[in-house]
């Protein structure tokens, strides 16, 4: 990466965007830390909302607006909707639930701090000095997509063959269940089973007795 | 202080739409429904054809009592509407009526990314309403709304991004400036990948199962009343402008027309958005609903199929013009 200057900045004279910056992650942190110490299910999952929020308004103030939102295209729109639907389809019980914690916390929360040590020191390690300059964009879709497909081209295809085994992977087990015979192996379809025939094919139903006409009658 | 007064302005007019077209579409769809239906519909509120029934509606919704259940999550099912309501605000904002920089309210980069993603959000408060209802039928309603929403999100994504091949960008304005007239026929199968699936994304008949009234009594929203169900309603309304608006930008060429293009653009703009939008209208009265698993096997045997097999067409055709 170039586009990084070496002019002298220090932090003493912080920008407004330096501030927001430190603001937001600062909330980024603190919803993160929610999330793993709730004992509320359902909310646990709320406040990673908050969190993968916060990290993509992190990323809009370093102008990658591309990255921020494929953030929350991914992060906000698909994976906690995969968590909730997961959490809803097992328990999600309203307040909370005491027996959600495992023994484990002494050991994640070691290696929480292990990981997070070890980001911290290799981002300051390899950008000690360097100062992005925030008044042009630097990240838009036009540099991402050239830098990730001609620089980082061999990167990209390798993650590419990674999914791609996560995938096949999730297809033999989904599978290997369906042959076993227990439960249905319809996964996608929570009710496929729902008993709703009887309903069908009574002509156009639902016309009309949705939206207000409908909360008259209740 | 002229850019705070622009700024201001831009956001102000796009407010004043996000709030005054889901409402004619509201009063459009009453309308068209009575009369496809072969029956009048409210008609003495205001005196022609029933048009303050709106109004009166409005004043019902506010003064109901709001409840709250008893057993339910106080915060979350009070926040849910909003998180609803308020991404396809800032939806609107991206949405360009017209050629020029005064015809859009924010022109982002990555327009596409921007209007998928934030959609995607709103989607959240319908699951935030059903888990919080502490109702089963709730509960139903919200996970048949997130099992929609992972069966049509990716054939949404994947036809857009053909527009987006075609074009060479991402940004909105960028791709109805690129626009041609034969790309209608070459985007089509896209278009009608993207408006099905954002017909299923805005939980419209006849993908309407996550609320379904008949066996789950209104899903998700069972337990609001009052303006939070209004909101909830102004949402759907929302909801149909933006796709209509988004389907017109991205395949419909927007402002493009064949007479009248400078200056009468936002006129082309917002007939196409009317006309699909009578279409979302059309389709409700028409087609009984689907069951989830029917449609979740046309997201993804029929819908991610062939919005590849566009992607497909879509790089073929572009390699060899060029």
């Amino acid at each position: 990466m170039n586009v990084a200057a070496t002019a002298p900045q220090g932090f003493l004279s912080p920008t407004g965007v330096e501030i927001a910056f430190v603001l937001v992650g600062l909330v980024t942190l603190g919803a993160a830390v929610v999330t793993v110490t709730t004992r509320q299910l359902v909310h646990a999952a709320l406040w990673l909302v908050v969190a993968l929020g916060g990290l993509a308004v992190e990323y809009l103030l370093l102008t990658a607006e591309f990255i921020a939102w494929v953030q929350v295209l991914i992060y906000v729109g698909s994976i906690v909707v995969l968590l909730l639907f997961g959490l809803m389809l097992t328990r999600a019980p309203i307040g909370r639930s005491p027996d959600a914690d495992s023994g484990n916390r002494p050991v994640a929360v070691a290696v929480a701090l292990a990981a997070a040590a070890a980001l911290v020191w290799v981002v300051v390690d390899a950008f000690r000095t360097q100062w992005i300059d925030l008044d042009q964009p630097q990240g838009t879709t036009d540099v991402t997509g050239s830098i990730l497909f001609r620089h980082w081209v061999l990167p990209f295809e390798a993650l590419s063959v990674l999914l791609l085994a996560a995938l096949v992977g999730a297809i033999v087990l989904s599978r290997r269940n369906a042959t076993r015979g227990t439960g249905s192996p319809d996964a996608g379809s929570p009710d496929a089973g729902s008993p709703d025939a009887g309903s069908r094919g009574t002509g156009p139903r639902g016309t009309g007795s949705r939206g207000a006409d409908d909360k008259e009658q209740r | 202080m002229n850019d705070a007064l622009d700024v201001a302005l831009r956001l102000l007019v796009v407010f004043v739409v996000f709030l005054a077209l889901p409402l004619v579409i509201g009063q459009t769809e009453h309308k068209v429904m009575a009369h496809m239906q072969g029956r009048l519909g409210p008609m003495y509120a205001g005196g022609f054809h029933g048009w303050a029934q709106l109004v009166a509606d409005g004043v019902k919704f506010a003064q109901k009592e709001d409840i709250v259940p008893a057993d339910a999550d106080r915060r979350v099912f009070q926040l849910a509407p909003a998180v609803a309501l308020l991404p396809y605000l800032l939806v609107l904002l991206a949405i360009p009526i017209g050629p020029g920089e005064g015809a859009v309210g924010e022109v982002v980069d990555a327009g596409i990314f921007f209007v998928l993603a934030v959609m995607g959000v709103s989607v959240l408060g319908s699951l935030m309403a059903g888990w919080a209802s502490a109702n089963k039928f709730s509960l139903l309603g919200g996970l048949r709304t997130a099992a929609q929403l992972l069966a049509y999100e990716l054939p949404m994504l994947l036809a857009a991004a053909s527009v987006a091949m075609a074009a060479g960008t991402v940004s909105l304005p960028g791709i109805v400036h690129a626009f041609e007239w034969w790309w209608l026929p070459w985007q089509i199968v896209g278009a009608l990948v993207f408006f099905v699936a954002g017909l299923a994304e805005l939980q419209r008949p006849p993908f309407d199962m996550p609320v379904a009234d008949s066996e789950i009594i209104f899903g998700a929203y069972t337990e609001y009343t009052g303006l939070r169900f209004a909101l909830f309603l102004l949402a759907e309304y929302a909801g149909i402008v933006v796709l209509c608006g988004l389907t017109t930008v991205l395949f419909l060429g927007g402002w493009h027309g064949p007479w009248g293009a400078d200056g009468l653009g936002w006129v082309w703009t917002l007939l196409k958005t009317a006309v699909l939008a009578f279409v979302v209208i059309w389709l409700r009265v028409s087609y009984p609903r689907l069951r989830e698993d029917q449609l979740q096997k046309l997201a993804w045997t029929l819908l991610v199929p062939l919005a590849l097999a566009q992607i497909a067409l879509t790089g073929i055709v572009k390699v060899a013009i060029n």
